[in-house]
């Protein structure tokens, strides 16, 4: 197990890299310059020069490139020009708001999605195998953005039962003390039940948005890849010895058929983290993705880049833990590795 | 597959000879599955609009009337008015245009850029294989909107520059494609034959593979036509690309929001709805498409 690990930390080392190499170029060598924009409009060439020379700018890019590394490894992302501390420190404080709602909301599209995609394959051409369709062709079509601004009118505006989509908690209530940075679990740990009702409902129709939006690759895999599991001789086998269809279904061809499940979670959480920003737009979550739109609104670039890398290192490591559970799940790959 | 070596019979046949025209064929589709029907009748109406929306429309898409602002939809305003008192059926018609435009511009763009690159890796093999794998799995390492969001803030904020972002996250989904379906061909009989009457590779690459590989790649870029739609809308639904007052489906959505809280649904809505309609159309034809030229992967 071990040795697997090690294996796959290996194979993360290249993404990692050329993560690094592209966040870099994006910062270097493209048009824009940086110092001029530092400066401010209406500095001297001289004062942009001056400041050319602070940022090493006019070193050549290899130098460049090591001291963009070394500040990396220490952390320093650089500094946002909206809030005035580090970006690394705001990216921290921000990051278990977005983290709390994309597990949420996978939480929520994974308890809709596995009992849809098996009950598809197991009772093949009934309703609830056109309803699996039905929900696999019109996920994919729905505009992430959409669908939150749609719930928002059905469920706050018509129907009341949603409070307004402004963030994670109520003016009214206050943060639980920070133990985990994911209010659901603080307030629980605080024996706040109040909180917590109110961080639930707050998250709850966010979470839906991404949960709809990520439910059409999760069904659509589990009912394919159950369908090629009911298929197999094992699981005939266990039906003619006489094994009840539960057990059939439940312990025999529902662990195998999870694997390739599993795998399309990495294709999920590309999306996933993308759809997250535009979710945290319509819902004013005080997460890392409304931190980069506003960020972009006000033209300041370290944030962006800071949140941009961390997206893309969360991923790296999020396909590394998604490997290592694939051979946690299945032994044979954990005898190749 | 491109074995002529063996002579077969003819096979028998009960039913009429398929008509080769092309004509032909899709309507003998469309007749089989009639959502395929609907998908192409769609396009048409989202082709009728990009080409002549602007013409047809009943109001200036840009002139505000703030005595008729935040009506819900009438007999005079189809879709409503906006906060400003535009008219929002001449907005989402008028912007059916740029949509489209963005769209069918990034999938030519990465057609051209990731075709090409798949193609020449599949073919020769060796260090141009691992370049533009490498350039490949390094975007995959990327969750793509974040990357297209990294993309347009660096490059600038420009409508082009959404075109060009959307195109590079999809690079590696037609470089693979490409490569892996030039990969299957290099050796294959007819293009030996075109060797060893003395063409250079490159022009093997150009006149026997790429004419080949064409059909697998239209009907991977009716597919990611849907994608591309739904990205550049969402980069300018957080501000990127497209500036106000522009009529665009992403931005549209965006103003309308603040006014969903305030029950004026139609603001966000009917620009949604056009959004969605797209990209549902353009996923259902890319099924189409594929039934199309490529009968094979019919499901």
């Amino acid at each position: 197990m071990l040795g697997l690990i090690i294996a796959r930390l290996k194979t993360t080392i290249p993404s990692i890299l050329g993560v690094i190499i592209v966040t870099f170029l994006l910062t270097r060598v493209l048009p824009g310059d940086t110092a001029a924009y530092f400066a401010g409009p209406a500095a001297t060439p001289q004062a942009i020069a001056e400041i050319r020379g602070k940022l090493g700018l006019d070193q050549p890019l290899p130098v460049q490139f090591v001291s963009y590394v070394s500040a990396l490894v220490k952390g320093d992302l650089g500094q946002s020009l909206t809030t005035g501390q580090p970006v690394t420190a705001d990216l921290a404080q921000r990051l278990p708001a977005s983290a709390e709602l994309t597990l949420f909301g996978l939480l929520i599209s994974m308890a809709i999605a596995l009992p849809l995609g098996v009950l598809a394959a197991v009772r093949q051409g009934s309703w609830i195998d056109h309803l699996c369709r039905i929900v696999a062709t019109a996920g994919v079509s729905l505009p992430v953005f959409f669908t939150g601004l749609l719930l928002v009118y059905v469920f706050y505006f018509i129907l009341g039962w949603a409070p307004a989509p402004l963030g994670r908690l109520d003016v009214f209530f206050s943060e639980p003390p920070r133990v985990t940075g994911f209010l659901l679990v603080d307030s629980v740990i605080a024996r706040d039940p109040e909180t917590f009702r109110a961080a639930l409902s707050q998250i709850l129709l966010p979470a839906l948005t991404l949960a709809i939006f990520s439910l059409a690759p999760i069904t659509r895999m589990t009912r394919a890849s159950m369908l090629a599991v009911l298929g197999a001789d094992f699981v005939r086998t266990a039906r003619a010895s006489g094994l009840s269809s539960r057990t059939v279904i439940g312990t025999y061809a529902f662990r195998n058929a999870m694997l390739p499940v599993v795998t399309t979670l990495g294709m999920v959480f590309s999306f996933l983290l993308g759809a997250n920003v535009l979710v945290e737009k319509v819902f004013a979550w005080p997460g890392v993705g409304s931190y980069a739109v506003e960020a972009l609104i006000a033209s300041d670039y370290a944030p962006i880049q800071g949140f941009v890398l961390t997206m893309a290192i969360l991923y790296v490591a999020l396909n590394l833990a998604i490997d290592i559970l694939y051979g946690v799940i299945d032994p044979r790959v954990r005898l190749e590795g | 597959m491109n074995d002529m070596s063996k002579v077969e019979p003819p096979p028998l046949r009960f039913e009429a000879p398929p008509s080769t025209s092309l004509l032909a064929h899709a309507k003998h589709i469309v007749a089989e599955n009639p959502v395929t029907g609907l998908a192409f009748g769609l396009f048409a109406l989202i082709l009728f609009a990009a080409i002549f929306g602007p013409l047809v429309v009943p109001y200036d898409p840009l002139a505000s009337n703030t005595s008729s602002a935040l009506k819900p939809p009438s007999a005079a305003h189809w879709f409503g008015t906006d906060q400003l008192g535009r008219d929002i059926f001449s907005r989402v018609v008028t912007a059916t245009r740029l949509d489209f435009t963005i769209a069918v511009a990034s999938v030519a763009l990465v057609f051209l850029l990731g075709g090409l690159a798949g193609v020449a890796a599949g073919f020769f093999g060796g260090w141009v294989d691992t370049i533009v794998g490498r350039v490949a799995d390094t975007i995959m390492a990327f969750p793509l909107f974040v990357l297209a969001m990294g993309i347009v803030a660096a490059l600038g904020n420009s409508v082009t520059n959404i075109v060009i972002a959307t195109a590079i996250i999809n690079f590696p989904l037609y470089a693979r494609v490409a490569r892996a379906e030039a990969n299957v061909r290099r050796g294959a009989g007819f293009v030996q034959a075109a060797r060893l009457s003395g063409n250079s590779e490159w022009r093997l690459l150009l006149t026997q593979i790429v004419p080949n590989i064409m059909p697998i790649m239209a009907v991977q870029m009716s597919l990611t036509m849907g994608y591309a739609i739904l990205n550049a809308a969402g980069l300018s639904f957080i501000g990127l690309g497209v500036r106000p007052p522009t009529p665009e489906w992403g931005i549209m959505v965006a103003e309308g929001a603040s006014f969903i809280v305030s029950g004026e649904w139609w603001i966000a809505f009917f620009p949604g709805l056009a959004l969605m309609t797209a990209v549902f159309c353009f996923n259902l034809l890319g099924d189409g498409v594929r039934d199309l030229v490529d009968p094979q992967r019919r499901n």
